[in-house]
């Protein structure tokens, strides 16, 4: 019944046994106990539980963990630590960009992606590369403005 | 919210996929999984066995071809949204692609997937229909190859038997046509309330082919008759004319738009696919 699959996690390789119908972000959550990435939808249209496979974007809750097996998976937990943030964790803290936070991982995993193909994109273009991704607290400006943040803070620290 | 439990198979061959589904009752198969995941966690599909034909290399990317474009069944919306091959050589599948959902569902999102499924709300169909595609099926008979417009027969039904896969999607190129794909989107969803999809080829302006097809207006997507608009400058009046009294028998309607809303709308957004594609024809 069950199926064993290898998966890399934020730089760390887990080898487990998973029954096929098992989600990828239930994996995440409740096998590997990293549950920086929310559910929240569970219909694929909030963007919650947004995470890298192979650097691209996608939906964990519309995932087969499964389907994952042999992939490098990049969680909220791998982008940066309390200590050390990443360039977009320290630009929604600056820019206030959270409130309730729940959306907070999944927004900036989509970010992640989306500064990962074009790292200095307009706000028209963080608008559409965001439209996956629901936030019922912020109205967004101040998202859009972290993400700004974090695409100079990492052009800084490229240059 | 997760599907009933199922049996997992990953097939590694397009051969490999038709032998599981022979063995095997009540077997679906799974590329990227967003129609069929969604499907299942809401227990609208409950098959027995699933069958992974996610990795099968055979089946992916794009490829430039004599005539067109062999879009291999696997390839992601995102492939076709951002190759520029697609974007020279199939522009209107690269414009509809982009306004599939978000980035992260162009990620996974297959256009096989896609079309099996066959949601009259989605993007690709009356695209297919009125770039005058053709699917390509592979079964334990063999292989055939079938117009886009007789792919679709009904409200997620398709002209696909249950044994068999599909493989890829040819479309064809016209360097000389312009195209244009205009949408009204549903704003939580996504999918499309109605989105028309229109190639005009212009000659010495003059018209000397027109097609349109729309998304989201009936089950399968409809075509219009453009015929008046041979051998004019396809302008606005002509258009406004050509599609002032068209209809379709049993437009879908729900509780996001009612089927004369619908109606409405197609003729609205048709009009403005065609006079964009008529622009881009000429330019």
């Amino acid at each position: 019944m069950g199926r064993t699959i290898r998966v890399e996690v934020n730089g760390k390789t887990h080898e487990c046994e998973v029954e096929p119908r098992t989600l990828l972000v239930h994996f995440l959550r409740e096998e590997l106990e990293l549950t920086g990435t929310n559910v929240g939808c569970e219909t694929s249209l909030c963007g919650a539980c947004t995470v890298l496979i192979d650097g691209e974007s996608v939906r964990a809750c519309t995932q087969l963990a499964v389907q994952a097996d042999g992939c490098s998976i990049t969680t909220i937990e791998g982008l940066g630590s309390e200590h050390d943030l990443h360039p977009l964790q320290q630009g929604f803290w600056d820019e206030h960009g959270l409130q309730c936070g729940y959306c907070t991982p999944g927004m900036i995993m989509a970010a992640a992606d989306l500064l990962g193909q074009n790292a200095d994109p307009s706000e028209a273009e963080i608008r559409t590369a965001l439209k996956g991704n629901v936030c019922r607290c912020t109205g967004y400006h101040n998202i859009v403005r972290a993400v700004q943040s974090a695409a100079k803070r990492m052009a800084g620290a490229a240059s | 919210m997760f599907p009933t439990a199922f049996d997992y198979h990953r097939a590694e061959s397009v051969d490999e996929a038709l032998r599981l589904l022979r063995e095997h009752e009540d077997a679906k198969l799974l590329a990227g999984g967003h129609s069929l995941l969604p499907m299942m966690k809401l227990r609208l599909a409950a098959p027995e066995v699933v069958i992974d034909i996610g990795r099968i290399a055979s089946l992916r990317g794009p490829h430039a071809t004599a005539d067109g474009v062999r879009i291999g069944s696997l390839t992601t919306h995102h492939a076709l949204a951002t190759d520029p091959m697609v974007a020279e050589r199939a522009p209107l599948v690269a414009e509809a692609a982009a306004h599939i959902a978000d980035p992260a569902v162009r990620h996974r999102g297959t256009i096989g997937g896609n079309i099996a499924h066959a949601d009259p709300a989605s993007d690709l169909p009356a695209v297919l229909v009125a770039l005058g595609a053709s699917v390509h099926i592979t079964g334990n008979e063999g292989s055939r190859q079938v117009a886009a417009s007789d792919f679709f027969t009904g409200l997620l039904e398709t002209d696909l038997d249950e044994h068999e896969l599909l493989t890829a999607i040819d479309v064809p190129m016209q360097s000389s046509a312009g195209v244009c794909y205009a949408k009204h989107e549903h704003p939580a969803s996504g999918y499309a309330v109605v989105g028309a999809a229109a190639v005009v080829v212009m000659e010495g302006g003059q018209c000397t082919e027109a097609r349109l097809a729309w998304n989201g207006v009936a089950a399968v997507p409809p075509v219009a008759d453009l015929s008046s608009l041979i051998g004019t400058a396809v302008d606005d009046e002509a258009i406004a004319a050509a599609l002032a009294d068209w209809s379709t028998d049993d437009p879908l309607g729900d509780l996001h738009a009612s089927g004369d809303y619908r109606l409405h709308l197609a003729r609205v957004y048709g009009r403005r696919a065609l006079a964009c594609a008529r622009d881009r024809a000429n330019a």
